[in-house]
This record gives structure tokens, C-alpha cells and sequence, in this order.
């Protein structure tokens, strides 16, 4: 990276435009997509079917906000989409005691499997990606034993109905991830515990000198990736109608790294950016679905989203992100 | 400039790892042997457990040590050993490379696409297509600037559509017809099949390659410090280059191989390669820091990846589910061990 002050005046504005795509280059492109769609695409800025896209992506979103803090921290979390099928197999197992204690049993084990990967990573010292991987290749084949290898259908009303319903004709599922997508960010922004983990991922080390809680905050924050995932899980669930722990989740790990990474949080951790993780998400999927429109194969789809997040990350680069 | 290099303490063999040593070096005599059991067993630790787990399962199943079981084990691997030694590579330079999958299916599809035009097209295509793939891919890398895990999981999307577009959205998988491409993959040579044997000689070349070469040396410098590298007046950007180039002309040989032996190029194959081959290089005592390792290590760690799940296949009524769940464990397990005996080191 070349010295500022050594650079001559006429190129200060190009490194302006850089830093400024850097930042808000996801939002950027997300408008651009939305008015290409708007221009060139009959019904596709619809309501019926933004809403569609919108729920389509709530899964991703949701696990996408997990990985942000865990990438925050310098770390990965590669077990989500397995996680996901945990919490999706567990759900008919609990439904008889209703709902409540169902999703509870579900939200609990995500978050002890989240605490399985904190205590790999944080106690005994192994590398995350290494350490989550371990789940990612045991935990789906554990939900598929749990599900006795078959996949269940879901016929409680009240999960039924949040997989479908709507409020103030927003679906429900989108409300749900607009609302964890607000806590995620204050817990961010505001809390102490959101300090903590930027410390951390920033230098973990100085973090230890400097007495904070290193171990802690990691479980927490793997802790926090596979509630998050289960709630996915969870949610993906209601919206099919049925457990299916064999298929849900899979590969959805590269969707929400994706999605973090395109919204502009470094993998070198010491930095969050939720709404831009929620926008890198949206971006991908209305990448996808407009390609879609315009009859681009899928495997053209691919090497689009490939430059996509090659072009973010570059521009991320060259726009100096500190 | 390379035996420089070894008298600098950058090779392999001198220390246990270029992040540990720093703090290895205040600690009292008292602990030095300690240490040094645990660095020679961390570095080992794949070759110990891979023999008791094999002396275990010769007792345990009596199919275990049968010579087609053990013929099984070592084509199995092969493949994936491949995949594997240039993931060691790219490791070694505190990399990492997630395209490897999506090169693997690249790799086949072309030999089968190619495979009408003659063996040595064919081969030159596989070869010259992942290698073209991984140019790309270490050109980013090491001039852009751009980190490895995105760069190539980027290229593992987009190689993955490549193999999509050459096959008409997967619709088409090419065959191989009958000839010496197939030989390549299904013919055998004093018993051993020919996959095996050039696993084999790929593993012996990369050793020299490796150990013996200013290029392997230089690796280590920079997986163990790219600045320092850089100052001390290595080619730190051409190696890092040829580091990914050859992971992915690895990885499209292993595909190829895999093609041939099936007569066809299967778009879908190759997901969840990377994975494994990641594994198979921690558990052969490779940090992911970069800049220590071994290739032995990482072919215990597949040939160790293998033998269990051979033991799972020989316990027979056992579901593909419940054998995850054993790797993932078994995964877990000696990740533990490794890691505490690295640690071991720095305490």
C-alpha cells in the first residue's frame, strides 16, 4: 500500500472514489441491481416477488449475522449448515411438548454446539476452521441418526403458520431476521460484550494483556453462530413445512461467508459491519434471482457471483480498510 | 541460496515451527527434552496413530490385512493423497485452497471431453486447464494482494460453473471410450494399479521438491515469515504463484484419474474435496500458520483418513450417518492431540 502523503494531488480523488466503494460499494451495487431490475425487468421490483426474495434469503441472513461475529473475531465457523440440521432434526423429536419447549430443545443445542467449537477454538487452542470443520462433517450425519434417516413432517399450526404467515403483509420469518439483525447490531455497537469480541478479533493477544476475558468472549461468540444457525435451522423448517436433515442447510456456509465478505467485514477480524453483511446477502440473492430473469445459466450465475466477491474484496483492499 | 536457507534454520528439519521457536527459546533446559519428544510426536503423530489403528484393525477384522483390502485402502487414497500434497504446499505458505473440489471435477471433465482426440491431448488438457485455473487464482493472490480464502472460494464457485458451462449445465457428462485413457486409471502394474503408482511417484518427486529445491525451501521462509522472505530477496510472489498452480494441476490429475477409472467425466464430483484434504494436512502435523510440515505427515493423515473409514465399511451394518459422525470424532480427536503437543512446544 503506498504512502499518502507521497502520492501526487490528482490522485487523491481516485483513492477518495476507492476508499468511498470500499465502504459503501455493497450498497452500491445492491441499488444498481435494483435498477436494472426496475428498468429492464417487467414485475420483478413487484411486491409478491421481492417478498419472495426476501424470504428466501432470511435463512442465509440469519446465519450470515452469526458468521459476521465469529469472522469478527478472527475466526470461521464452517459447522452452520450442520448445526442448522441439528436444530431442523430435534424439532419433530420435541413437538409433542408444543412448540416452545420444541424450538427451545433446538435453540439450546445449537448453542451448546456453538460452545463445543468456542471451547476447541479458545481452550484448547485449535484453528477455527479446523476446529468447526470437525462438526460440519459430524453434525448432519448426528441429525440424520437423530431423525432415524428419514425426513418429518411438521404439523404443528403455530410453526406452521410462522413459516407462512404475515404481519402488515410482511412475512413473519423477515420480521424475525429484521429483529436479529437489530439485536446483532447494538450487541455490536453497544454492549460490552460487542467491545470485547472487536478487541479480540483485532489482537487477541493485547486483548489477554489487557485482562479481557479472551476465552470467554470466543465461546460466547460461537456460542451466539450456532443459536443463530439453529434459529435458521429452525425457521427453514417452518417454511418447508417439514425436517428434512439430509438436505437443509447444505453448503450454506459459503453463502454467509460470502455474504459477510462482500459486506465489507475483513477476515482479519477487529471489525463488524451487520448492515452490510444484510446487504452483501440481499446482493447475491437478487444477483442470483436477476440472472435468473434474464435466462443466464447457472453456471455463468456462479462465475458472476465469483467476480462479485473477488471485485468487493479488491476494492475493500485498495479503499485501505484499516 | 538454498543451503543458506537451511543453515538459517528455515528447513524442516532444524525446527518444529518457525511461530514457536520465538518463545521455545526462554524456556529452561529442564523442559528442552520434553519438548523435543513432543515436537518429534506432534510431527510424527499421524504415522503413530496410523500404525496402532492399523495393528488394531488386522486384529480386530480379519479382512482388514487381506492384500485387496489393503490393495483397496491404498487406491481409495490415491486420489484424495494427490489433493492433499498440494494442499500441503499452499498450507506450507500459510495459505489455503478451497477451489480444490471444484478443480477436481474440472480436471475429469476435460480428460473425458479430450479423451477422443488422443492420450496425450487429453492429458494435456486436464493438466493444462486446472493448471491455467490455479495461474489465475495465484496471480490474484500473490500480485493483488487478495486473501487466499477468498480468492479461491471464489474459485471454487466459479471453476464449479465452468465445469457446469463446458457440460451444458451438467446435463452432458462426457465418456471416456476404451483406450489408454481408461488404462490410466484402471490398468495395473506389478499388481499395484497405475493411480497408486503415480501417486507414488508424485509423492517422491514433491519430496525432493520440497525438501532438496530453493523453491521448496523458500516456501517454508514464507510461510514461516512472507515479509522476512520478501527481505531476505526471495521470490515471494512467483513462488507463492507456483505454489497454487501446482495445488490445482494436483488436484485436476486427481480428477482425471478419478474419470478415467469411472470412463467419464462426472460434472458433480469433487464437492467437499477441499474439506478433506484440509483435514489430511492438519492431521499430518502441518500448522495452518505455515511454514512447518511434512509431506509424509499429510500421507499418513490420508492413508489414516482411509484405514478408518475402511474399519467403518468392515464393521458393515453401519450407516453412512453413524460414520460421519466416527470421522468427525475421530477428526476432533487427533486435532486435540496435535494442538496440545504444538502447545506443549511454546509452554
Amino acid at each position: 500500500v503506498a504512502d499518502v502523503a507521497a502520492l501526487p494531488a490528482q490522485r487523491f480523488d481516485h483513492r477518495a472514489l476507492s476508499r468511498w466503494l470500499a465502504v459503501n460499494g455493497v450498497y452500491a451495487a445492491l441499488v444498481l441491481v435494483l435498477l436494472v431490475d426496475g428498468v429492464l425487468l417487467d414485475r420483478f421490483l413487484s411486491v409478491d416477488n421481492l417478498r419472495t426474495q426476501l424470504v428466501q434469503v432470511v435463512p442465509i441472513l440469519i446465519v450470515a449475522l452469526g458468521m459476521a461475529l465469529v469472522i469478527g473475531t478472527e475466526g470461521i465457523d464452517l459447522s452452520v449448515g450442520a448445526v442448522m440440521a441439528i436444530a431442523a432434526a430435534l424439532l419433530p423429536l420435541y413437538l409433542g411438548y408444543g412448540w416452545v419447549v420444541a424450538v427451545l430443545v433446538a435453540l439450546v443445542a445449537g448453542g451448546l454446539c456453538g460452545v463445543l467449537n468456542g471451547a476447541l477454538v479458545a481452550v484448547v487452542g485449535v484453528q477455527p476452521i479446523i476446529a468447526t470443520l470437525a462438526l460440519l462433517v459430524a453434525g448432519r450425519g448426528l441429525a440424520i441418526v437423530l431423525a432415524g434417516g428419514q425426513s418429518k413432517d411438521i404439523l404443528d399450526p403455530t410453526l406452521l403458520s410462522f413459516g407462512s404467515a404475515r404481519t402488515f403483509g410482511i412475512p413473519q420469518t423477515v420480521l424475525l431476521a429484521a429483529v436479529l439483525v437489530v439485536v446483532v447490531g447494538l450487541v455490536v455497537r453497544r454492549t460490552t460484550f460487542g467491545r470485547q469480541l472487536l478487541a479480540v478479533g483485532g489482537n487477541a493477544r493485547a486483548s489477554r494483556l489487557a485482562g479481557l476475558p479472551v476465552g470467554r468472549t470466543l465461546v460466547a461468540v460461537y456460542a451466539a453462530s450456532g443459536v443463530l444457525a439453529a434459529i435458521a435451522g429452525v425457521v427453514a423448517t417452518a417454511r418447508l413445512n417439514a425436517s428434512n436433515p439430509s438436505s437443509i442447510g447444505n453448503l450454506i456456509e459459503l453463502s454467509a461467508i460470502t455474504a459477510v465478505v462482500v459486506g465489507g467485514t475483513p477476515l482479519t477480524g477487529g471489525r463488524v459491519r451487520v448492515i452490510g453483511t444484510v446487504a452483501g446477502a440481499l446482493l447475491m440473492q437478487l444477483l442470483q434471482a436477476t440472472l435468473n430473469q434474464f435466462n443466464v445459466p447457472d453456471s455463468t450465475t456462479q462465475v458472476v457471483q465469483a467476480l462479485v466477491i473477488v471485485v468487493a474484496v479488491g476494492l475493500q483492499r485498495s479503499g485501505g480498510t484499516p | 541460496v538454498s543451503t543458506q536457507l537451511q543453515g538459517a534454520g528455515v528447513g524442516p528439519q532444524e525446527e518444529p515451527a518457525g511461530p514457536l521457536t520465538e518463545a521455545g527459546a526462554q524456556t529452561g533446559l529442564g523442559t528442552a527434552r520434553g519438548e523435543r519428544v513432543a515436537a518429534l510426536l506432534q510431527r510424527n503423530g499421524a504415522l503413530i496413530v496410523l500404525v496402532l489403528v492399523g495393528l488394531v484393525a488386522s486384529l480386530v477384522f480379519a479382512a482388514f490385512a487381506t492384500s485387496g483390502n489393503l490393495h483397496n485402502i491404498a487406491l481409495d487414497s490415491s486420489f484424495l493423497a494427490l489433493v492433499a500434497f498440494g494442499m500441503t504446499f499452499v498450507i506450507l505458505t500459510g495459505g489455503i485452497d478451497l477451489s480444490v473440489g471444484s478443480v477436481y471435477a474440472l480436471g475429469g471433465v476435460l480428460i473425458a471431453q479430450a479423451s477422443a482426440h488422443g492420450t496425450l491431448v487429453a492429458v494435456v488438457a486436464a493438466l493444462g486447464g486446472c493448471a491455467a485455473v490455479g495461474l489465475v487464482q495465484g496471480l490474484v493472490i500473490a500480485r493483488g494482494g487478495l486473501p487466499p480464502f477468498i480468492v479461491t472460494l471464489a474459485g471454487l464457485l466459479a471453476v464449479r460453473g465452468l465445469v457446469l458451462h463446458i457440460t451444458q449445465e451438467g446435463a452432458q457428462v462426457p465418456t471416456i471410450p476404451p483406450g489408454p485413457v481408461r488404462t490410466l486409471g484402471q490398468g495395473s502394474l506389478l499388481s499395484l494399479q497405475y493411480p497408486v503408482w503415480i501417486t507414488l511417484v508424485a509423492f517422491l518427486v514433491l519430496l525432493v521438491v520440497l525438501n532438496r529445491t530453493r523453491f521448496g525451501q523458500t516456501l517454508f521462509a514464507i510461510g514461516g515469515r512472507g515479509d522476512a522472505a520478501r527481505l531476505m530477496g526471495l521470490s515471494v510472489a512467483r513462488s507463492t504463484t507456483l505454489v497454487y498452480v501446482l495445488s490445482a494441476t494436483l488436484a485436476g490429475a486427481a480428477g482425471a484419474l478419478v474419470a478415467a477409472r469411472s470412463s467419464s467425466g462426472v460434472p458433480t464430483v469433487g464437492v467437499g474435496v477441499e474439506l478433506n484434504a484440509i483435514a489430511a494436512v492438519v492431521i499430518g502435523g502441518t500448522l495452518l500458520t505455515g511454514g512447518a510440515g511434512t509431506l509424509q505427515g499429510t500421507l499418513c493423515g490420508v492413508l489414516l483418513l482411509d484405514v478408518i473409514q475402511n474399519c467403518i465399511n468392515l464393521v458393515g451394518n453401519l450407516d453412512s450417518s453413524y460414520q460421519s459422525v466416527v470421522s468427525g470424532v475421530f477428526l476432533v480427536s487427533v486435532v486435540i492431540v496435535q494442538t496440545l503437543l504444538a502447545r506443549r512446544q511454546r509452554l
